[in-house]
């Protein structure tokens, strides 16, 4: 009886602490398989062989032979990063272009169909664009697109500018107006405000826009599965998907050394990337 | 920024409302069939497993992560100092940036038929036999892996939304004497109710149109048992070269689209992010 009053007088008085431990500890554990997940991937790639789940035998550098010998039955795998770089920086370029622009006049100028764009570009975001993938295939074909990178890359860009378009405004909209009106006043056309006062402000916009739009473009894989089919086009995913599929079961070290190297800008970008998520995911929500 | 829209979204609209009254397969012939490709689909004898996977798919993965993981992270991790909680926030951000291959394939680990596998491996400690996962439970891989990408939307949303709640309540309600869960019960779900009805509304929509990790984990199988709406309509056009079938599937899903989105946009008062611009010279 005495003994238990104890312990009862015990967590009392650190209820606090036993608290936080608590919920660290389920957090722990709910998040385990990404941790675990992505522990495996990195180590095995270095690992000659591994036994009791995750533990390394030897050290190897074997599994990243794919970087300096050809696979055969695949195309060079600097080609294939070249390929997916193009695709990345295309994707980027497009979007960064027209969503700061775009963003800007939706901002700031009020024009006729100004609310009926917005809706449509929320309407559009919600909208499973997925689902227009047959009708796609055919527009690609009348246009000679099939099979080409630029009409990838045209076609992920478009998906994508309506709501990185959405996202530059509330970059734009947290511009104060007194500084734009400053430069108006001080003689300046409205265009040269835009490049000289407005654009340096939502730098921080631009870069977060950029990075979604390379990573996106980086890391697409059903239009590359389904509109592109030499081998000389094949981006990272296709390769990367056909050395799961065939090495698999053989060869566990070389997948997952070929899955990390296509994930190396993800890893680079993720803790820049994962700091301003918020701020994109929340635009759209406030209401 | 209109051309492209109307490039890439309008036409195809359009364009997959024609097609689906067509049997236009890979020669490309315009052949008007009607409502053929409609009075087929009652008809197709995978219908009713798709229907009932695309289901179970979305409102498992629905319930249990993109609203229901989702808010047990948030709440968890806003109950705790900001630089740990946004660790483990910033974790459950890693799948959805990883590319889907390289996303699918740690999944694919994890479930390996042999004892390479995690969960063998774990099941090898008790002493049992390695277990074919793929064969034996492929929905709940797939559920599982949507969902650890899925609960993070949802994550971010409610994290927000706690945080925008007054300090004041919580520290009155702690003078009060409230426990955790009738802090959490009482004033946080209240007030982030709007956000959690708009998460599931969105994430609805989005899970009833994915199909990418499906694709590259299971393709669907084994024998149908994993494939859904948004992957069959693929797999007829794409596969089988069905297009004007795959067209007319797919216009159910863009008709539900479609009605979703007017619809998010009438509940959730959108008009409020639509404020007149304030400076206005030319």
């Amino acid at each position: 009886m005495k003994k238990n009053n104890g312990e009862l007088g015990f967590f009392k008085r650190n209820s606090e602490k036993i608290m936080t431990i608590t919920i660290i500890l389920i957090l722990i554990l709910i998040t385990l398989p990404i941790i675990i997940g992505y522990f495996w991937l990195i180590i095995r790639s270095f690992s000659e062989d591994m036994v009791r789940g995750f533990v390394p035998t030897k050290l190897t550098l074997k599994n990243w032979r794919f970087l300096w010998s050809e696979m055969k039955g695949y195309p060079n795998i600097w080609v294939t990063t070249f390929n997916t770089s193009i695709v990345a920086l295309g994707v980027m370029a497009i979007e960064v272009l027209i969503t700061s622009l775009g963003g800007y006049a939706l901002s700031r100028y009020d024009f006729p169909g100004r609310s009926s764009i917005m809706k449509l570009i929320l309407a559009l975001h919600a909208f499973p664009a997925i689902s227009l993938m047959v009708a796609v295939f055919y527009l690609l074909k009348v246009l000679n697109l099939l099979d080409s990178l630029f009409g990838i890359i045209l076609l992920k860009a478009s998906l994508e500018i309506p709501w990185g378009t959405w996202i530059m405004k509330g970059f734009y909209d947290g511009v104060p107006w007194e500084l734009e009106m400053a430069g108006l006043i001080d003689g300046y056309s409205r265009f040269e405000t835009w490049i000289k006062i407005v654009l340096p402000l939502v730098k921080p916009g631009i870069a977060v826009t950029a990075v979604f739009a390379f990573l996106s473009g980086w890391s697409e894989f059903v239009f590359i599965n389904t509109f592109i089919f030499s081998q000389k086009f094949w981006t990272l995913s296709k390769y990367v998907k056909g050395i799961i599929g065939d090495f698999r079961f053989a060869d566990y070290g070389l997948v997952t050394a070929v899955g990390l190297f296509y994930m190396l800008p993800t890893i680079i970008f993720f803790f820049f990337v994962s700091k301003h998520m918020i701020k994109l995911t929340i635009g759209g929500v406030k209401g | 920024m209109i051309i492209v829209v109307f490039l890439f979204f309008i036409i195809p609209v359009v364009l997959t409302i024609v097609l689906a009254f067509t049997n236009m397969d890979y020669s490309f012939k315009w052949n008007f069939v009607g409502l053929q490709n409609f009075k087929d689909i009652p008809s197709d004898f995978i219908i009713p497993r798709v229907v009932s996977n695309t289901f179970i798919y979305t409102f498992l993965t629905l319930g249990f992560f993109n609203v229901g993981m989702a808010l047990v992270i948030s709440l968890l991790t806003t109950s705790l100092s900001d630089k740990i909680g946004s660790f483990f926030r910033t974790l459950w951000m890693l799948p959805r940036l990883t590319p889907s291959v390289v996303y699918g394939l740690l999944w694919l680990w994890i479930f390996d038929p042999t004892e390479y596998g995690l969960m063998n491996y774990l099941r090898s400690l008790v002493s049992l036999q390695p277990q074919d996962w793929l064969y034996s439970s492929p929905m709940l891989i797939i559920i599982l892996a949507n969902g650890f990408i899925g609960a993070s939307m949802g994550m971010l949303v409610f994290t927000a939304a706690i945080k925008a709640i007054p300090e004041d309540y919580f520290r009155a309600a702690k003078i009060d004497g409230a426990s955790w869960f009738m802090i959490v019960r009482k004033i946080t779900l209240p007030l982030i109710k709007w956000h959690i009805l708009f998460v599931t509304a969105y994430q609805t929509l989005s899970l009833l149109a994915s199909f990418e990790y499906i694709l590259i984990i299971t393709d669907g199988g084994p024998v149908y048992r994993t494939e859904v709406w948004a992957l069959y309509t693929y797999h007829n056009a794409f596969a089988n070269f069905r297009f004007g079938y795959g067209a007319a599937l797919s216009v159910i899903l863009v008709v539900i689209g479609v009605v979703a989105a007017l619809v998010y946009m009438k509940f959730f008062g959108f008009e409020t992010l639509m404020a007149k611009p304030r400076i206005e010279v030319d």
